[in-house]
């Protein structure tokens, strides 16, 4: 009676209703059960809408500027205020969303990619392959993720889809660390001995015995994944190494504000919310979706 | 009778505990009386879901965060439980109620020497020297030879049956007023289960502590208790001295409970069982009248209306039956019907191939080598898990396999399916090789070969459904299309007493008895001639281990399949097998039809694990002492008979040094492996209980 319906719908599952359907309900139903989550989750919608909407939101080019209007305060005019150069702090902050979203996204997906089907199969399969990935896996992590990609870029030279691979290259060993545990506590299980005693082959075991039990654990990995690669990607951007100007990205966006903080804190203060509210909101996010799958688990 | 109560022990009385807030919150205890005198033992006994662990939790003051007691009342020596404080309730524990767990490693700590977790439960504020003699003296009385080194052990040192000596012997060192033991024997051997019983039985009588045994097995509670309550779906049914209980129960839950478990010297022929159908209600949807109702072969229209009330039944006789003194007449049979039988199995021509052979099996285990073995140039271990199995399963009979743990029964099993392929010999299915690797083995002899795994949770994928997990072989080993795969999934699902709508359910819908149905209904799917069962009842009750009995037997007459059933259940390998064979550290020490194993000669070590079976009777006991010491490691097996070292009939240095000789009677058939000549062990050998007078 008193337990939220979110707990109460958990314990009850009703037996016959479709899947997916259901499956979906459930996920908003435990996200939105906390305030928290609930408040991450909405949040993240919102910056991914911009990111998808952003150009058209924008009342200015991102690179355009009035140059009757430079340095202004956040007014009716301009929401967030504009920088030195007379570019409108809104409409930058809008359209950056879309390259935080491809950069950290794309790179994040890749190594959620790789990382998952090397983990699956090596670990699975045991032996020297399993050995020999992850030794290598091993000295990628043994170097912190910012002085990997500095090295890097250093080789590949600045540019957009650099700073892609550099994050799927810092975060590919993590994923598959994350997916070996899992693998590695189901492919001794009684039910697949059983898959193998039916005479199932090895792609149907790993895709259809092992890969669903990894899911849960692989959707809060991705996530957080996720968040911090916004932060790489923001770093980079603000050491000068990742995104080049006149691009609005969030870090270099901080980076080129840093030296007239005086003068336009504005132009500083606002991508540099932008970043940590991306970050937390994501963050906030994954801590509820993971609840959502344990729940779903039982 | 003496009437007259010593003291007042734990007194309940008229118990309610609910989970959840709220006057209508699901009760999983209603309205339930327990007394236990000092000096007493009583038994709670039930099936999972009828309320025992609740009722025992609320007892110790240790229900789960969402229960709570609504009603009734908890005594102990007359001083109110139920009003204590935090305060109240450490001294309560630790001086006066104390809890003798089903696994004991959990409930020890790690990182401590078991001396000094003994001391710390003796005297929490200061453990140190002062209890030594008194720890020493407990652990000798707990038979645990050789206090000194036990006391230095960390837990994980002891095996299973070490373990639990010590927790009986932490919670006896304190003289605790209430013992509450909750199926501490479960997980143990039958052979550690038997000598632990004895032990307790001797530690209990004459002192003044009061005992609550929780347990599902009727046998383990007739050996041991005075007086047994049957719990159902949380509500009281019948409570009687044990050996009223066992001679005349009155409610039908005891009688079908009764009948449901497998007795030694009957077999599936001459006593089939006869379960309860259907299973326990959840608290939340109870019938409106009598709770057992449903499934009551005895129950009338005035059963489904009204709550029977508990009533007297003879002294020192509780029952809630309304029927109760028509079933005590004999008027009316509380009795479930017995399972329609089949016409027996087609007799096999003699000159048929057994369904499975197997010749000379070996498995080895090699240990592993560090970098400091190798520098130094030594040798790999190995060891020898089986030495030289040799048996028959024979086409549309059962054999089935005993041994306690350790003595490979389940390697065995693993290497005629493959997965862990034999080190050496041959298995022959049908007459024709089996190849060792199940990776190498062709579709054909992957269908006609299948396993059952122990019931658990582990033998259904959890993220695919009933009907997904049974089409697969359908599709996969007999290349049907996925409309008729279906359709045989229904059918198959009918054939395991299941309905076809459970194909859409997921595993964690179904309760523990319908998981392992479908688990059977997968082995059955690909319509395989040999399939082999891992301690697939073990872990059921009484009643749903019954009903997959028969269905077992049922689906063997029907589609004349072989079985290799593996369980160290004596009692349900009787009653299912046609032959038996007794491992004993990677050897079969005894084999042949039931009928020639179970009864003398037997070999040493099979007369001790018939011995140690726990007796449902309450009037007869075992007529010898338990058998002493573990299975060793498979490291150091002795050079001649591996059984020499805890054998009763040990001849002498010839069975420590020469590896004995396997005789065989006129048949051809029992072979027995002993130095020991078979006419002297019939000599030997006297029945292996004796009646007591109770």
């Amino acid at each position: 009676m008193t337990t939220p319906g979110g707990g109460g719908a958990a314990t009850a599952a009703p037996p016959a209703q479709p899947a997916p359907l259901a499956g979906a309900r459930h996920l908003l139903g435990e996200l939105y059960a906390r305030p928290t989550s609930a408040i991450g989750t909405t949040l993240v919608a919102l910056f991914v809408a911009m990111a998808l909407i952003g150009p058209w939101l924008a009342p200015y080019g991102p690179t355009e500027q009035i140059l009757s209007d430079r340095s202004q305060a956040p007014g009716a005019a301009h929401w967030f205020g504009t920088d030195r150069l007379g570019r409108d702090v809104f409409s930058r902050v809008v359209t950056g969303a879309r390259d935080i979203f491809l950069l950290a996204g794309g790179g994040t997906a890749v190594a959620v990619a790789i990382g998952t089907v090397a983990g699956l199969v090596t670990s699975t399969l045991g032996g020297w392959w399993e050995e020999i990935t992850f030794r290598l896996f091993d000295t990628l992590l043994a170097m912190p993720a910012l002085l990997l990609a500095l090295l890097l870029l250093g080789t590949l030279g600045p540019s957009r889809s650099s700073v892609l691979w550099v994050i799927a290259v810092a975060y590919t060993p993590i994923v598959a660390r994350v997916v070996r545990s899992v693998v590695l506590s189901v492919k001794t299980r009684e039910w697949v001995a059983a898959a193998r005693m039916q005479g199932e082959t090895l792609p149907w075991i790993l895709t259809r015995e092992i890969l669903p039990s990894v899911l849960p654990a692989l959707a809060v990995e991705a996530a957080l994944r996720f968040s911090y690669a916004i932060f790489l990607v923001a770093s980079l951007g603000f050491l000068g190494v990742g995104v080049q100007p006149p691009n609005p990205d969030w870090g270099l966006m901080v980076a080129e504000a840093r030296d007239y903080v005086y003068l336009t804190p504005w132009s500083l203060i606002f991508p540099a919310a932008a970043i940590s509210l991306l970050v937390v909101s994501v963050n906030l996010a994954a801590d509820g979706l993971g609840r959502a799958l344990r729940t779903e688990g039982r | 009778m003496s009437a007259e109560r010593r003291g007042a022990g734990l007194e309940v009385e008229g118990l309610t505990v609910r989970y959840g807030d709220g006057p209508d919150a699901p009760a999983a205890i209603r309205d339930v009386d327990l007394q236990v005198a000092p000096g007493e033992t009583v038994g709670l006994v039930g099936e999972s879901g009828s309320g025992k662990t609740t009722l025992a939790l609320a007892v110790l003051r240790a229900l789960p965060e969402a229960g709570r007691v609504d009603g009734g009342r908890i005594s102990l020596a007359g001083d109110d439980l139920l009003a204590m404080d935090a305060r109240a309730l450490r001294e309560l524990w630790r001086h006066r109620i104390k809890l003798v767990p089903q696994n004991p490693l959990p409930s020890m700590n790690p990182a401590h020497t078991v001396g000094h977790q003994l001391a710390e439960s003796l005297s929490p504020d200061r453990p140190g020297r002062a209890d030594r003699e008194r720890i020493d003296a407990m652990l000798d009385a707990v038979g645990l030879a050789d206090p000194g080194r036990i006391r230095r052990s960390y837990p994980f040192e002891l095996s299973g049956g070490q373990q639990q000596r010590v927790m009986i012997a932490m919670a006896l060192l304190g003289e605790p007023e209430l013992l509450v033991m909750d199926e501490p024997t479960t997980n143990l051997d039958v052979t550690t289960e038997a000598a632990i019983l004895e032990l307790v039985r001797g530690l209990v009588r004459g002192s003044d502590t009061a005992v609550l045994y929780v347990s599902h097995s009727l046998g383990v509670v007739s050996q041991l208790c005075d007086r047994v309550e049957v719990l159902y779906a949380g509500e009281l049914v019948e409570c009687a001295p044990v050996d009223e209980l066992y001679d005349a129960p009155r409610h039908p839950y005891t009688v079908g409970l009764l009948d449901s478990v497998p007795l030694l010297g009957r077999t599936k022929t001459d006593a089939p069982l006869r379960p309860i159908p259907g299973r326990i209600p959840d608290p939340t949807e109870l019938p409106p009248g009598c709770v057992f109702a449903p499934r009551c072969p005895a129950a009338e229209e005035a059963c489904r209306t009204a709550r029977p009330a508990l009533e007297s039944a003879g002294p020192n006789r509780l029952v809630a039956c309304r029927r109760w003194r028509e079933i005590a007449d004999g008027d009316v049979s509380a009795r479930q019907p017995a399972p329609g039988h089949a016409e027996e199995a087609l007799e096999v021509a003699a000159g048929d191939a057994p369904a499975l052979s197997a010749i000379g099996i070996e498995k080895r285990f090699e240990t592993r080598r560090g970098l400091m073995d190798r520098l130094r140039g030594r040798e790999a271990g190995a060891v020898k898990a089986l030495r030289g199995v040799d048996l028959e399963v024979r086409q549309g009979r059962t054999l089935g396999l005993v041994g306690e743990s350790g003595s490979g029964k389940s390697t065995l099993a693993r290497a005629v399916i493959g997965l862990e392929p034999a080190s050496d010999g041959t298995f022959e299915l049908l007459g024709v090789p089996l190849t060792r690797r199940l990776e190498r083995r062709d579709r054909e002899v992957i269908r006609r070969l299948q396993m059952v795994f122990q019931s658990s949770d582990e033998a259904l994928n959890p993220h695919r459904s009933v009907g997904a997990t049974l089409r697969r072989p359908f599709m996969h080993l007999a290349g049907l299309d996925r409309a008729e795969a279906d359709r045989r999934v229904a059918r198959l699902l009918e054939s395991v007493n299941l309905t076809a709508d459970y194909a859409a359910r997921m595993p964690d819908q179904l309760s523990g008895g319908e998981k392992q149905r479908v688990t059977v209904a997968r082995a059955f799917a690909s319509d395989p001639e040999l399939i082999l069962f891992d301690e697939s009842v073990s872990g059921l009750d009484v009643s749903v281990q019954a009903s997959l009995l028969n269905l077992l037997d049922e689906l063997q007459r029907e589609r004349h399949a072989s079985y290799l059933f593996i369980s160290h259940d004596l009692a349900v390998v009787a009653h299912l097998a046609d032959d038996v064979a007794v491992l004993y550290l990677g050897q079969v020490m005894e084999s042949g039809p039931a009928g020639t194993v179970l009864a003398p000669p037997y070999h040493p070590y099979t007369e001790a694990l018939l011995a140690a079976v726990p007796r449902i009777d309450p009037h007869v006991a075992a007529a010898r002492p338990p058998l002493e010491g573990e299975v060793p490691s498979p490291r150091d097996v002795p050079p001649g008979c591996p059984f020499a070292t805890r054998c009763p009939r040990v001849l002498g240095a010839v069975c420590h040094d020469e590896p004995p000789p396997v005789t065989v009677d006129e048949d051809g058939r029992h072979r027995i492996r002993c130095h020991i000549p078979r006419d002297e062990l019939l000599e030997l050998q006297e029945p292996l209980v004796e009646r007591v007078a109770t």
